[in-house]
């Protein structure tokens, strides 16, 4: 304890004393040009971490998620457009961002002990993930999907008369957000027994 | 002097993490599987396999929302919606997501008929049965394909030579 003080306090000392060798423009000009180094490092890690690439490093994620993606209308369509594993999963909002990483981390746990390793164990474990994932998008209001499809933006005369009902009757109303209706948008489903379509729930929260 | 490598030191904590990123960063793009694989070269319609012809067009699917007319009483509807990638399995059917009893309020989509609830004995279920679970088995959406043989079906109507009268009778 008192050694651990000690070191502090030396520390301290060296940060405190005034500098003898530098000049004050060096030393707040290279604090500068240092917290610019290491902010744009930060944020490098940070877009690193951000890419499909890394997602589907892990095989967990390539075998799974991203097989499923590629048969489905984020993956190829007449637009030419991709929706790749962050646009959806990542915030791009930057506090945001930070949060989900933190979360990530549990990933890392759970790729050490193997918790989805197999198919078998992805399918077995897929509701509960899938149960984070839903509940995410429903208190962000679906942020990452309008991050590429706002409601303001859609025309409803251009859409199928089904999809132009439903957008109308709970979407634009406020009554729902896409989550509730788009499960399984990307990705295969898990049992959905006790979870009801977006049209059909009995509470509309929030 | 000590302050000097103390200053060194923080310069070179800093400068770590662009250190890394960069090792990262030369990771380079994800593993394609290969180049491009185009698959084997399959020719369609009537003509010995070994020939090279040209792929027909493909067709567009019809998917007006419009309900077609049905060519006999008993006939599986038509599916007049897309439904890429809905799911039927023992996890989920997305289709009675819209037409099962529970969720037409919701949908406001036809409900299945009374027929799906029958077993095979006859015995009316308080769901839908396991062998209408499949849906697509009786069901199917529309292309603008025009078709590749003629077709001589004529309706009751058209038999009986009652079409257009009231009633049909
Ligand atoms: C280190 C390997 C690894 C990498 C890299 C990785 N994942 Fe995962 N991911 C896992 C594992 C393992 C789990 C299961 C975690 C658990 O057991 O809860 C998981 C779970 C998930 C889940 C479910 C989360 C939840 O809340 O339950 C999502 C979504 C996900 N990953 C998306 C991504 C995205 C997007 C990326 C890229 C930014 C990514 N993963 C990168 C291994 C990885
Ligand atoms: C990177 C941008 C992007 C993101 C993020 C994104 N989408 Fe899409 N989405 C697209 C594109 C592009 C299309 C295809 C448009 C086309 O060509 O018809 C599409 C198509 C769709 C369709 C139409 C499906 C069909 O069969 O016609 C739905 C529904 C949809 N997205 C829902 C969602 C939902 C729900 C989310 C959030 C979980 C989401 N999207 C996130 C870009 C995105
Ligand atoms: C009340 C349920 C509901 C909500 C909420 C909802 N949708 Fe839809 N949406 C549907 C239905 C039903 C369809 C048509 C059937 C299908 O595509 O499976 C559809 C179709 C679409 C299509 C395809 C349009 C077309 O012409 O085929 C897109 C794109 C789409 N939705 C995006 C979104 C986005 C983005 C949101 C959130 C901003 C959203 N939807 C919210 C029910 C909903
Ligand atoms: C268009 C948006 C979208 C894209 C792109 C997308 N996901 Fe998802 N993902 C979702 C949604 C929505 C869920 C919630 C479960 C559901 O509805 O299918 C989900 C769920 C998951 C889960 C939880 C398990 C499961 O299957 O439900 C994992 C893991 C996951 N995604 C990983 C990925 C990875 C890895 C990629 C990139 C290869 C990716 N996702 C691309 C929207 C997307």
């Amino acid at each position: 304890m008192a050694a651990l003080r000690n070191f502090l306090l030396l520390c301290w000392r060296v940060f405190a004393r005034p500098s003898v060798h530098f000049s004050l423009g060096f030393l707040t000009l290279g604090g500068f040009v240092a917290g610019v180094m290491f902010w744009g490092g930060f944020n490098t890690v940070l877009e690193a971490t951000n890419k499909e690439a890394f997602c589907i490093g892990c095989h967990e994620m390539r075998d799974n998620p991203y097989e499923e993606l590629k048969q489905t209308i984020h993956f190829t369509n007449r637009s030419g457009v991709r929706a790749t594993c962050p646009d959806c999963h990542v915030p791009h909002n930057w506090t945001d961002k930070i949060a989900r990483k933190m979360q990530a981390s549990k990933e890392v746990w759970g790729k050490i002990f193997g918790t989805i390793d197999t198919r078998e164990k992805f399918v077995g474990m897929r509701r509960e993930l899938a149960e984070h994932e839903w509940k995410r998008l429903k208190e962000n209001n679906s942020l990452e999907c309008r991050n590429c499809h706002s409601a303001e933006s859609m025309d409803i005369t251009r859409q199928a008369p089904r999809a132009a009902n439903m957008h109308q009757t709970y979407l634009f109303t406020g009554q729902n957000t896409c989550i509730d209706c788009h499960k399984g948008i990307a990705h295969r489903l898990p049992d959905m027994h006790g979870v009801d379509p977006g049209w059909s729930m009995k509470t509309s929260a929030k | 002097m000590k302050t000097r490598f103390l200053i060194a030191a923080l310069a070179f904590l800093a400068a770590a993490p662009a250190l890394v990123t960069g090792v990262i960063a030369a990771d380079g793009p994800p593993p394609a599987s290969g180049p491009a694989y185009q698959g084997p070269k399959v020719s369609s319609g009537p003509h010995p396999i070994t020939l090279d012809v040209q792929a027909e067009s493909t067709t567009r699917e019809i998917v007006d929302d419009v309900k077609r007319v049905r060519n006999y009483a008993d006939q599986p509807p038509l599916i007049p919606h897309a439904i890429r990638d809905y799911q039927i399995d023992l996890n989920i059917n997305k289709c009675l997501t819209c037409h099962d009893r529970r969720n037409v309020e919701g949908s406001q989509a036809p409900m299945v008929s009374v027929t799906h609830f029958q077993d095979r004995d006859g015995q009316t279920l308080g769901t839908v049965s396991a062998r209408r679970y499949f849906c697509t088995q009786c069901h199917v959406p529309q292309t603008d394909a025009k078709p590749i043989v003629g077709n001589s079906f004529r309706d009751f109507d058209a038999v009986l030579g009652t079409a257009g009268k009231e009633g049909g009778h």
